[in-house]
């Protein structure tokens, strides 16, 4: 396609907290800082930064882009916020990818940022504004219907029970006991734990959901000449796609999420990817809710339509199977800062094809990694495909 | 990397932080007042509901039935052609029973919003991905006995006190 | 046929607002240097000796090379009126009872917006302004706890 090949060459990130005394600027700066020194760059190498930040309303800032820029070091740098709702996260290195794909830059940083304690008393609240004005919020919804509703539709349509699908939180609440950042951890878990906590919205009960957090995450992108120079082990993006359905999210099967299948696509085609069971060695899909991985699994191919779930009943799921899942514990278990959290997942990906993911690591030098978030309006899919 | 680093960065605060005013913070809130134009689908479908009619709108590009009415079809990109009035029953495309309010507070007798299929529009198939569905709330029903796939029709306010909104229909009940 | 006309009856607008309710923290930056304000009278600043660039109110980072900022000094309550305005209206557009000053006083390489105690006429740019503090029984750790700013007595 007449693009350059681009690296992920460093990245930093902030403890995920349930309140973070850090500003958001303040939480930006010390993610961003931290991926300068993991690649011993400074601001004068930066060319460009790619800031990705969810809805305003939840760091109670207006024009949040703008009011981060100097925590995400932005000072006299082309600088643009992305935004695609809680698929940010995943599209910000997308954004990074094609600025420095492109030709236009050679290195970029990217920070993803979200304060969600700022909303008080609780950051939930803040959802009712996605829905549509005049047609919905009359009706006081919560964010919690839209996701139990899915949920509900995944469940019956393909005849999955609730215990199944706890599995896929105690998994990954246990893969986060061992991550540094990790707000949930949880070595200890069981299926019961799940089950019997607080029904929210049935079929969502407390330990289904991911928390409400703060954190930040930054990384830097580099173009393949100056990524050779850099490091001698650089991960490269190989694929990219992202796509979206339709906003009325009452005129489409909530069963299957066809969006992201689309970006799965888009993403192996440029990848060369043809069998993604095969080739895939670690996934981190999207899991602010437990049922929610086994959607994203089944959109990105890595399993049979209403089939994920066995990918945790027989193992392959966990830190030791063939195709481990969230080996970050991912939103489940380290946190859910919206944006910050999708881009922990790059990160992820990023230590654990090098090597480096500490007690997280996963066996057999992992070659291949697919990162994907989900947003907007429930319609959204981002993906990422990282190889070594 | 992340084997390598010992300290992460990150501040973590307790509720109690605040109330022993530990550190410094301030509350505030957004002024932010709105008239929204309901523009024409929007427009035409509240003043269905004043009517007690609730209006799809047909793409004759595709053939699509959908609700509520907008001026374009997303899926061809033509213009719609036609209000039409869908019926006000349907089916129970998928629920949930919510003991959290929007702003979080705990009930004890569940809100049970729900997706309704509605008779009339464009329903899910071997051959359709896209159906006439609303959100809406369901009422005059033993929370544990609702199923997916239970037919349901409006309940509508007494025409005197109907206004032109979404909550013209009090909620759907089981038929 | 296409939908291009409004329905007759039809309701024109539908009403409602954004309920966004905050609590924010001050920071790491805003926690010491509202402590110093409030509890010492002081504002602070914070210099940058690679960018040798003093930021005014302090933060705990340059915004130029992202280093941390460990120096911080204290920059005395007098600056320097950069520009400042008369608001004869408030931020709803209606007229005010009388008119209202502010100004933009700068402290080494940044400045503070605040509420100026003084007749226009008698403003000239680049003329030094003093914070006037409330008593410090008074003051909360806010931007409030400045009164606002005036000339300097001579």
């Amino acid at each position: 396609m007449g693009m350059r090949k681009v690296a992920v060459i460093g990245a930093g990130m902030t403890k995920f907290v349930r309140r973070a005394q850090e500003t958001p600027k303040e939480l930006s700066w010390e993610a961003a800082r931290m991926a300068l020194e993991s690649c011993e760059l400074t601001m004068d190498d930066i060319q460009a930064v790619c800031m990705g930040t969810a809805p305003d309303a939840f760091d109670g800032v207006h024009m949040k882009g703008e009011y981060l820029s100097d925590g995400a070091g932005a000072w006299r740098k082309p600088y643009l916020r992305a935004f695609v709702g809680g698929g940010t996260g995943v599209f910000t290195p997308i954004q990074g990818w094609y600025h420095v794909a492109s030709g236009l830059f050679d290195v970029v940083l990217l920070v993803c940022e979200e304060k969600m304690s700022s909303f008080y008393p609780h950051a939930q609240a803040a959802f009712v504004t996605i829905f549509d004005h005049t047609t919905e919020r009359p009706l006081k919804p919560n964010l919690l219907w839209i996701f139990a509703i899915e949920m509900n539709r995944y469940m019956t349509a393909y005849g999955i029970n609730k215990k199944d699908i706890a599995r896929v939180a105690v998994q990954h609440k246990q893969n986060a006991a061992n991550h540094p950042c990790a707000m949930l951890g949880e070595a200890d878990i069981t299926v019961d734990d799940v089950l019997n906590s607080e029904v929210l919205a049935w079929p969502v009960q407390r330990l289904d959901v991911s928390p409400v957090s703060d954190g930040a995450v930054a990384i830097i992108l580099a173009a393949e000449h100056v990524a050779r120079r850099l490091t001698s082990k650089p991960v490269w993006i190989e694929g990219v796609g992202w796509n979206l359905d339709t906003a009325y999210w009452t005129n489409r099967d909530l069963a299957y999420p066809r969006y992201v299948e689309y970006a799965a696509r888009q993403a192996y085609e440029m990848a060369g990817i043809q069998e993604p069971r095969k080739e895939i060695h670690i996934a981190e899909p999207y899991d602010p809710f437990d049922y929610k991985v086994l959607h994203h699994l089944e959109g990105l191919g890595l399993a049979e339509r209403g089939k994920a779930v066995d990918l945790y009943l027989n193992g392959t799921a966990a830190p030791d199977g063939d195709m481990p899942v969230c080996p970050s514990g991912g939103l489940l278990g380290v946190g859910n800062p919206i944006a910050a959290a999708g881009l922990m997942k790059i990160a992820e990906l990023f230590w654990q094809l090098r090597g480096e993911a500490g007690a997280r690591q996963v066996p057999g030098s992992p070659k291949k990694g697919i990162a994907q978030a989900w947003g907007d309006l429930m319609q959204v899919g981002t993906v990422v495909i990282m190889g070594r | 990397m992340t084997a390598r680093i010992k300290n992460f960065p990150g501040v973590s605060l307790s509720e109690k932080d605040f109330e022993e005013g530990k550190i410094l913070f301030v509350h505030d809130e957004l002024k932010a007042d709105y008239a929204w134009d309901t523009g024409i689908g929007i427009g035409a479908y509240l003043a269905g509901l004043k009517r007690g009619v609730i209006l799809g709108v047909r793409c004759g590009h595709c053939r699509k039935i959908v609700v509520p009415p907008r001026t374009v079809c997303e899926w061809c990109f033509h213009p719609m052609d036609e209000y039409v009035p869908v019926k006000d029953t349907g089916m129970v495309n998928t629920f949930s029973l919510c003991y959290v309010t929007w702003d979080v507070k705990r009930i004890t007798e569940p809100e049970i919003p729900a997706v309704i299929a509605l008779d009339g529009a464009s329903a899910l198939s071997e051959t359709s991905v896209i159906m006439g569905g609303i959100m809406h709330k369901l009422g005059e029903v033993e929370p544990k006995q609702v199923k997916i796939g239970t037919r349901v029709q409006a309940v509508w306010k007494p025409e005197s006190e109907r206004e032109g909104a979404i909550t013209d229909i009090l909620y759907f009940k089981p038929i | 046929m296409t939908l291009l006309e409004h329905t007759k009856n039809a309701p024109q607008a539908w009403s409602g607002n954004l309920p966004v309710t905050s609590r924010y923290t001050y920071g790491l930056a805003g926690e010491r240097f509202f402590r110093a304000m409030k509890d010492e009278g002081k504002i602070m600043g914070s210099y940058c000796p690679k960018c040798d660039h003093t930021y005014v109110p302090a933060t705990v980072f340059c915004e130029r090379c992202l280093g941390e900022l460990s120096e911080w000094v204290d920059v005395g309550l007098v600056g320097e009126l950069h520009t400042f305005t008369v608001l004869f209206v408030d931020c709803d557009g209606n007229p005010l009872e009388e008119p209202e000053l502010v100004g933009l006083i700068t402290f080494g390489d940044g400045g503070i917006i605040h509420r100026l105690e003084a007749d226009p006429d008698e403003l000239e740019i680049g003329m030094p302004m003093e914070a006037v503090l409330k008593p410090k029984a008074k003051r909360k750790g806010s931007i409030l706890d400045i009164e606002g700013f005036r000339a300097v007595s001579k």
